[in-house]
């Protein structure tokens, strides 16, 4: 019998399951549902994002919840990711065929991230705390500005970089614009299905969850617990520290591809503080440290803001209100312990062995 | 040749000179003492063996090898492990888990091998299960594996930070007041713990307490120091009446 089976599994095990199964029959019950034609335009518009807030709300978990430092740069990833991937995507364009093109821009994208994410962790990883959230928020603003004056075209001559406007690029009247400055790339050739999207928010999942049952997952957490007790034990910090915030830094990185490749055009400034922000409210409330809850706090407060448009005005207001009624049900020892008696009642099972604090 | 051998060691933060002058030799298989009133710079010296502070003079050599000066990690892999007066567990991690941490440099696969679960993984997380598991069972922590560190009782925290510093196999254990806030039949117990583990894993302990009957009752050697430097070295009875150590625990002159 497959469910008594899932009884003797291991805790983490049982709990990653859970996980998997729940963005599988997401995406079965929307496939149906959308299918049978009874899901909106507006909801279907939405399905590529809610994939890719998912991955950025698992992977900045990476960070706040097991290395516990407090990232505040998180879209400043996602930008160079959907950047770099995107204009591969649109330089390859016809020449490439699809399926050697596209897994090329996720790549490119999670690499570009990557290769950031050890120029901004190898000096910022001395830090902690609140410092550590200063300089990524800057890092975050220094991406966007950067890229907001990036001019970049290419015609016969080969390719033409410019950080001052599109006039001193000296193309040929022929050239194409690749990106242009403040406009961003435009033009994109869309291409993220809400298949890629579950198949990466799947890919996500596997490595982070498999990473964190593993040795360097532990010592990741040991790091996190007890720096001394860690560096006691021979764990070398910097080295681990600097493998989760990369490996945060990549996943971020896809998804700003998957975001990207979503929409005809592109600019710096949606990967602004607001998105950084956005993600880590999706981290603290699902959780901190608990991946299923980054996944469906990320899914429901994408969607929330849509659903919530017929309100017009008071959208923003509930959204707030709806913020600070899932902290309190969430975070609130009163209400957990109230939660935990009813859960009990129902199940009849009886309170779990308290510790000894 | 000794395990350890720590000659004229000293440390000054400032103009405060918190050690100094220290010679120690320990053997294998033995049970050494560090002793002395509060402030004595007993937990200095731990913190100088493990690599937590840069001694500002004199050498360590453990094991024929220079260890001075060396980073913490460093020290854990040469083979000194240790546990600390206030108890640093991984709070939020399964007490399996923290003895785990403990094999970090023990049993070793890389990055990718847990990530894409390859056959390495499921062998050697399973030798790692089957070895803190035993040691948890001589900690008679078998039963709470599952649990969280910090669900555990203050004892039984006392020893799992034991069990993680055995996880690290080491040649020589520090143990930074083992007993306290236990009570005379927890003591006990620990003191029966304690002897087996040396007569288990053949390993010198040097432990600093200020339970005297503890002391006096496991350790073969005592180092007592006060402000710094040592005042006597020797077996129980020898330490119990040499004036100089009365005369710092009690005041004299």
């Amino acid at each position: 019998m497959p469910l008594s089976r899932l009884k003797h599994m291991k805790k983490t095990t049982r709990s990653n399951l859970i996980t998997f199964a729940i963005v599988i029959v997401f995406y079965l019950v929307v496939q149906i549902l959308s299918g049978a034609g009874v899901t909106s335009r507006s909801f279907e518009g939405q399905l590529v994002p809610i994939c890719a807030y998912v991955m950025l709300a698992i992977s900045l978990n990476l960070t706040v919840g097991f290395l516990g430092e407090l990232s505040l740069g998180h879209a400043g990833f996602m930008s160079v990711g959907a950047f770099s991937g995107v204009l591969l995507w649109t330089v390859l364009g016809d020449s490439v065929p699809v399926y050697v093109a596209l897994p090329l821009a996720f790549i490119v994208g999670g690499v570009v991230a990557g290769i950031f994410g050890v120029i901004v962790g190898v000096p910022v990883l001395r830090l902690s705390g609140d410092y550590l959230a200063i300089v990524t928020l800057a890092f975050g603003e220094i991406i966007k500005n950067i890229i907001n004056a990036c001019y970049l075209g290419i015609d016969e001559n080969g390719l033409h970089f410019s950080m001052t406007d599109a006039t001193s690029l000296g193309m040929e009247p022929d050239g194409k614009m690749l990106i242009n400055g403040a406009m961003g790339i435009t033009g994109i050739q869309k291409a993220s299905t809400f298949t890629i999207g579950i198949v990466l928010v799947l890919i996500t999942l596997i490595v982070i969850l498999n990473m964190i049952n593993s040795r360097t997952g532990r010592a990741v957490m040991a790091i996190r617990d007890n720096e001394i007790a860690a560096q006691s034990v021979g764990i070398n910090l910097t080295r681990y520290k600097l493998t989760a915030f990369v490996m945060s830094a990549v996943f971020a990185g896809f998804a700003g591809v998957l975001y990207g490749l979503n929409y005809s055009s592109l600019v710096a400034s949606r990967f602004d503080y607001n998105t950084s922000i956005q993600i880590l409210v999706f981290v603290v409330l699902g959780g901190i440290g608990s991946i299923r809850g980054s996944i469906i706090a990320a899914a429901l407060l994408t969607v929330l803001p849509e659903v919530l448009r017929g309100l017009q005005d008071y959208r923003m207001l509930i959204y707030a209100i709806v913020l600070i009624v899932v902290m309190i049900f969430n975070q609130s020892p009163q209400i957990v312990a109230w939660r935990k008696r009813i859960v009990a009642r129902f199940t009849g099972k009886k309170d779990e062995k308290k510790g000894v604090a | 040749m000794s395990l350890l051998e720590v000659s004229n060691l000293g440390i000054a933060f400032g103009g405060l000179q918190a050690v100094s002058k220290l010679d120690m030799t320990i053997e294998k298989g033995h049970l050494y003492g560090l002793i002395g009133p509060n402030g004595a710079g007993k937990t200095t010296v731990f913190n100088m063996l493990t690599g937590v502070y840069r001694p500002t003079e004199g050498n360590i050599i453990l094991d024929g090898k220079d260890i001075t000066g060396k980073s913490p990690e460093a020290i854990s892999k040469a083979g000194i492990a240790r546990t600390f007066q206030n108890i640093r567990l991984f709070n939020e991690m399964s007490v399996l888990d923290n003895v785990k941490v403990g094999m970090h440099n023990q049993i070793q696969y890389g990055l990718w091998t847990g990530i894409l679960r390859l056959p390495a993984y499921r062998e050697k997380e399973h030798e790692m299960n089957r070895r803190a598991h035993s040691l948890l069972k001589i900690f008679d922590l078998d039963g709470e594996a599952e649990l969280k560190a910090s669900q555990l009782p203050y004892g039984k925290q006392r020893k799992l930070e034991i069990a993680r510093a055995l996880a690290t196999n080491p040649k020589l254990l520090l143990l930074d007041e083992p007993a306290a806030g236990m009570n005379p039949n927890e003591t006990e117990e620990l003191m029966q713990t304690v002897r087996s583990v040396r007569d288990q894993f053949g390993i010198a302990i040097l432990l600093i307490e200020h339970d005297m009957n503890f002391v006096m009752g496991i350790c073969e050697e005592i180092t007592v120091l006060d402000y710094g430097r040592m005042i006597a070295h020797g077996d129980g009875k020898a330490i119990r009446n040499n004036p100089k150590v009365i005369a710092a625990y009690l005041g004299g002159d």
